[in-house]
Formats: C-alpha cells, structure tokens, sequence
C-alpha cells in the first residue's frame, strides 16, 4: 500500500467514525434523552394529545431511527465515492 | 361462509404462496443456500428482514405488552433503536467481509478455531431459545383459528417451513419472508385502521393516538388515563421511577438486536456495501411501519376492551355477565379470560385490586369484593376484530398474518443454526475437505435436523422457552455484539482477547439472570427473589446484558493488551474491511 492511500484510507475512516459518532449522539438524545432521562422536563411541551417525552418513547425516536439510517447511508455512499472506494 | 372457512382460506391461500415460492426458489450451490447468493436487491432484504425480525410474540402479544403504559416502551424502543447499530457498527463491514455465517467472521478475523465454537455455541444457545416460542406461537395461532390441537398446527407448520426450508436454503427463506412480510403488516395494520377510525376518526393509527376521541374535543391519551385511573390502575402516560433500570433495559434489547446472528445474515444476501446500508434502512421502515402501530393498537385496544366491560362511564354500573357478548364467551372457553363473581351481583368488575389505597376507598362504596376478570394480554390483539365488531375477512387475515409472523421468524432462525452447523462445525472445523456438494448436504441435513429438534422442542416446551428476551438479547448483547464490534473497530483485539471476552461477558449474563430466574430456569432454585428491592444496584436479570457487553469490551481489551499483536495478515484483513 503506497503512502498516499494510506493517508487517504485513514482519513476515509476517520471520517466515517465521526459520523458514526453524529449518528449515534442523535440516536442516544431522541430515545434515552427526550424519551426517557429528559421526559420530566418536557411535559410542558405537547405533540397533539401526548406530552413530548411520552410520543418521543413511542413514536418520535422510531421515526429519528429511520432517518438516521438513511442520512448515514447517504453520507457514507458520498464519502465512497470522494474516496474513489466505490465497489 | 362460516368463520372457520375464512380463516381456513386465508390460511390455505398464503401456505399455497410459500410453497409455490419453494419450488421456484431452489438452491443450487452453497452460496445460495447460505446466502440466496448475493443478489437480494436491498428494498426486498429490508421487507424480508422485518419478516425475520417480527415474531408470533411481536404479533400477538406486544400490543399487550406495550397496553400497560408508557412503562412498556423499552420494548418499542429496543426493537427498532437496535438497528441503527446494526447499520453503522456491524451490517456494513460484515457484508464487505463477504463470508456466510457469523461464525465464520468471528472465525476468520481472529483467527482461531476456539473463537469461532464459542461463537457457534452462543449462537445456537441464542437462536434455539428463540425458535421454540416460535414454533409454540405458530401451534397456537392456528390452534385459535383454526380449530386443530397446537400440537397439529405445529406439525403443518413444520412440514411448510421443512418445503422451502430443505429446499432454498437461504433464497426460499428470502423469498418467503417477502411474502410473509405483505401477509402480516395488512393483518396489523389494517385492523389497527379500522380502530382508529371507530374511536378517533383519523385513518392513521399513529395520527389518532394524538388526536382527541372521535365526537369530542378530549385527547385520547387523556380519556385512557382518566378510565384507567378510575379503575385504580396507574395512568397510561405515568412516569416511572427507575429510570436507570429502563434505560439498561432498553439499552440490552437495542445491543442484543443488533447481536442477533438469524438478522445479522440477512445482510450477508445483498450485492454490494452500499447495499447494505440502504437496506438497513429499509428493514427499519418496514419494520416501524408495524412499531409505530404497535403503540396507538395497544392504547385504543385497551380503552375499547373496557368500554365494552363498562358500556356506560366507569363510575356506572359494569356489564352483566349474563348479557356477555358472543366474543367473550368463545375466550372464555380458549381460558384467556376467565370471569370470577366475588361479590355475586351478577356483573363483570374489573379493576385494579393491588391498588391498596383504591381497594380501601372506591371499591369498598361501590361493594366491589375483587377483580373478577382476568385478562390474558394477547387478548388484545386476538380479539380485536370481534371485539370491534369487524368483518369476517379481518378475522381470517389475522390469522393468516399470526401464522406468518411466526413461521417468517422461525425459518430466519433455523437458517442460522444450520448454517453455523453445516459450514462452522462440518466445513470449518471437522472436515475442512469436503466438496461443495457434499457441504450443501450436510447444510440440508442439519436444516432437517433443526427442525426436527426445533419441532420437538415446541412440543415440550423446556423451561428457558419462556425466557426468550432474557436469554436471547442478554447472550446477543454480551457476547456476539462485542465480539463482533470490536473485530472490526479494534485492530489490537487478538483471539485471547475475543475468547475471554466473550466467554466471561456471556457467563457473567447468564449467572446473573439464573440468579433471579433459577438455575438453569428450574424454579425455586433462584438464588434471590426476583423482586427490585433484591436486584444488584437495581438492575434486574433482563437488563443485565448491556453490562454483559461492557464487561466483554473490558476483558477483550486488557486480555489482548496483555498478550501479542495479532499477525501482520488479520490486521490486513481488519483494514480490508473497512474500505469497500
């Protein structure tokens, strides 16, 4: 493996780490945070007939969790292709 | 037409599909019995992979679960927060990697035959805990729709699963799945519509749960807490207490999805990495189309079941059991719910009667001597139709979609037990020689020999079989997601490491939940009651297995540390398998 895809290999993976991490700080604030550790909190604020922490633990995080998957698989595909690793 | 022909309809058209699916769908070589050869398009691996993921438990008994409150939402949580982990820790590198079991990575990448048994027994342990409330789950969905013993309705389902099974391998499982996905997801979905619009008027299920009460400006969360609350139970949307314990609970059920070998597979099928990511995707949509229902069935079930026990407000008088509606007393003969008259009035009471404070006020003015009724929760789901006065054909689908969600599961699971058989222990260990064709008959004899034993098991259910969410997603969590983790995020993580880890990480899981659940699940020899006050730092025995996982991350990397590098090769191989 010469230098240059060396460097380049790593940077790929540093960059793909750091967006694990984005993605996972999301995952962890909608589900543990305002679903569970947070709910207290935000009881004054209401999505329709449930309060936010509530509809967060049964709804909200779901529809987070779709999006994050996509987003993720999005980005990555991007980083792929800027790294010429396309298969 | 009669009920039982419906049903029967419904039931005979999808077995016709599987089978037909069967005999297009046959395998050819290994590679497409352990893996449909790699050529899933990625939206049909998602549909396939929901299927795999939805169980006869999901299907009949979560809406039940989840009915108790907002206490319940670990299990949404957990079984659909998993995936994310799946998509950017495991699924992605594990198809680059391109091998057919999970075993065979753990094998490969830490290069050592002791790592890849430990692995294969975890992932029978797992994988046969989790099929035997399958094959129970298929015996009893068609025990109460179609009016054979459980013990026949296993063996039909047997035969069915055997048909495309023995024959496809991996592509007739795929294939099914598909189809067993479309089968179940209407039968959800469509009774959950229908209810939506009777009590809120919104067609979304997940619109109404929010919305108010159909013909008045009252939500309907608020109307559920107020009935609940007037029968002495806690509120819907009540908080809990220990947190810390939901939050390890959740957290275990979110790593032990994401460690479960029979939908790790699932993405060894797709052509290529990118693939994989997308359809990681896609198996979430698939699957919170049916989790995001879940909730709103669970909540609107509930308030219509009792409704229909107190026809008027709960503070007036309850139905008179002798004026019983023809749904109750077909379940009543089925023992799901069995009526008691305690204070002989002549009407049904339910309520809450370990409410202390409500037994010594409320109950005592209105000359209520105990709960009379006794609800079975998968009642909720199994009785919806009748109880929300629905067509014939609703019933009929439910069935079909019961059995489905059992049988989608169940074959996902004897995959993965087969495969590690057939290829981990036979090619890998035993007799590394063997041809392909010999191997691709060894794989169809261990997929008879599973099930067969999976069958067998059904029949006379052992013990653990109840367990399945302590055993299967405490010993997913502490041992194959680590394992697996950190073989491709950890270059330093050698095979000593990987063994010890996953060795200690799943004893110290499985010790743990004996503690409180008895030895090897024999009741009475449980070491402490399992009640909070006797739990260690209030953790209890199902929610254990996240601290499984952190005590195999620590013992993997002190022991590696400790001992030598792995070769110049398997670090190689780590990086391949980063870059697509």
């Amino acid at each position: 493996m010469t230098d240059s895809k060396e460097a380049s290999n790593k940077a790929y993976w540093s960059a793909n780490v750091r967006l694990i991490i984005i993605t996972l700080c999301i995952w962890a604030t909608v589900s543990y945070g305002f679903g569970m550790l947070l709910r207290p909190w935000l009881m004054g604020i209401h999505i329709g007939g449930a309060d936010m922490g509530f509809w967060f633990a049964q709804q909200g995080s779901i529809y987070t969790f779709v999006v994050l998957i996509f987003f993720y698989a999005w980005k990555m595909n991007r980083l792929d292709k800027k790294f010429g690793l396309e298969e | 037409m009669s009920q039982f022909m419906i049903n029967m309809l419904f039931v005979a058209g999808s077995f016709a599909i599987y089978t037909w699916i069967a005999i297009w769908a046959r395998a050819k070589s290994t590679r497409e019995f352990y893996i449909a050869g790699g050529e899933v398009h990625p939206v049909m691996n998602g549909m396939a992979t929901a299927a795999d993921w939805l169980s006869a438990a999901s299907f009949i008994s979560v809406a039940g679960l989840i009915s108790v409150g907002y206490v319940n939402s670990s299990f949404i949580l957990g079984w659909t927060g998993g995936y994310v982990l799946l998509a950017t820790l495991l699924a992605p590198y594990l198809r680059r990697f391109g091998k057919y079991t999970v075993p065979d990575f753990v094998g490969s990448r830490y290069d050592s035959k002791t790592a890849r048994l430990v692995a294969v027994v975890c992932l029978i342990m797992i994988s046969l805990t989790y099929v035997i409330g399958q094959m129970t789950g298929a015996g009893v969905a068609f025990a109460r729709f179609l009016e054979v013993s459980s013990t026949m309705g296993l063996i039909i389902s047997a035969v069915v699963v055997f048909f495309y099974a023995v024959l496809g391998g991996m592509k007739g499982v795929t294939y099914t799945q598909v189809a067993q996905y479309i089968v179940l997801i209407l039968a959800f979905t469509i009774p959950a519509i229908y209810l939506s619009l009777q009590m809120t008027g919104h067609f979304l299920p997940q619109v109404g749960f929010v919305g108010d009460v159909a013909g008045t400006s009252e939500p309907l969360l608020h109307k559920l807490n107020a009935v609940v609350r007037d029968l002495g139970f806690q509120d819907y949307t009540a908080d809990v207490e220990n947190k810390w314990n939901m939050f390890l609970f959740t957290l275990t059920l979110m790593v032990g999805t994401a460690g479960l070998p029979h939908v790790i597979i699932r993405f060894f099928t797709v052509p290529k990495i990118s693939d994989a990511r997308w359809s990681a995707g896609w198996a979430l949509v698939f699957i919170a189309l049916f989790y995001t229902t879940a909730p709103p069935l669970a909540g609107m079930a509930r308030l219509n079941l009792l409704d229909a026990i107190y026809p008027g407000e709960t503070s007036e008088d309850s139905l008179v059991y002798a004026e019983r509606p023809e749904w109750f007393e077909k379940w009543e003969l089925t023992g799901l719910l069995t009526f008691e008259d305690k204070n002989n009035d002549g009407r049904i009471q339910y309520y809450n009667d370990k409410n202390v404070e409500f037994n010594e006020t409320t109950a005592v003015e209105r000359g209520w001597a105990g709960n009379e009724l006794t609800i079975n929760n998968d009642i909720l789901v199994l009785a919806l139709p009748e109880i929300g006065n629905m067509p014939g054909w609703i019933v009929g689908l439910m069935a079909a979609g019961g059995i489905a969600a059992a049988l989608s599961t169940a074959s996902g699971l004897l995959l993965a037990i087969s495969s590690a058989v057939s290829h981990d222990l036979i090619k890998n260990t035993l007799f590394p020689s063997i041809s392909d064709k010999a191997e691709m008959l060894a794989a169809r004899i261990s997929m008879v020999g599973a099930i067969l034993i999976a069958t067998w098991l059904g029949i006379n259910p052992p013990g653990f079989a109840a367990q399945t969410v302590a055993l299967a997603f405490g010993m997913a969590a502490s041992s194959i997601f680590p394992t697996l983790m950190m073989g491709i995020f950890f270059k330093r993580i050698n095979a000593k490491g990987a063994v010890a880890g996953m060795s200690i990480g799943a004893l110290f899981t499985i010790c743990y939940i004996f503690m409180y659940l008895g030895w090897f699940f024999i009741p009475g020899t449980n070491t402490f009651p399992n009640t909070p006050e006797f739990w260690i730092m209030g953790i209890s025995p199902l929610s254990i297995g996240c601290i499984g996982a952190l005590i195999n991350f620590i013992v993997a990397i002190s022991v590696s540390y400790a001992t030598e590098e792995p070769s110049e090769e398997i670090q190689k191989m780590v990086e391949s398998v980063r870059y697509p």
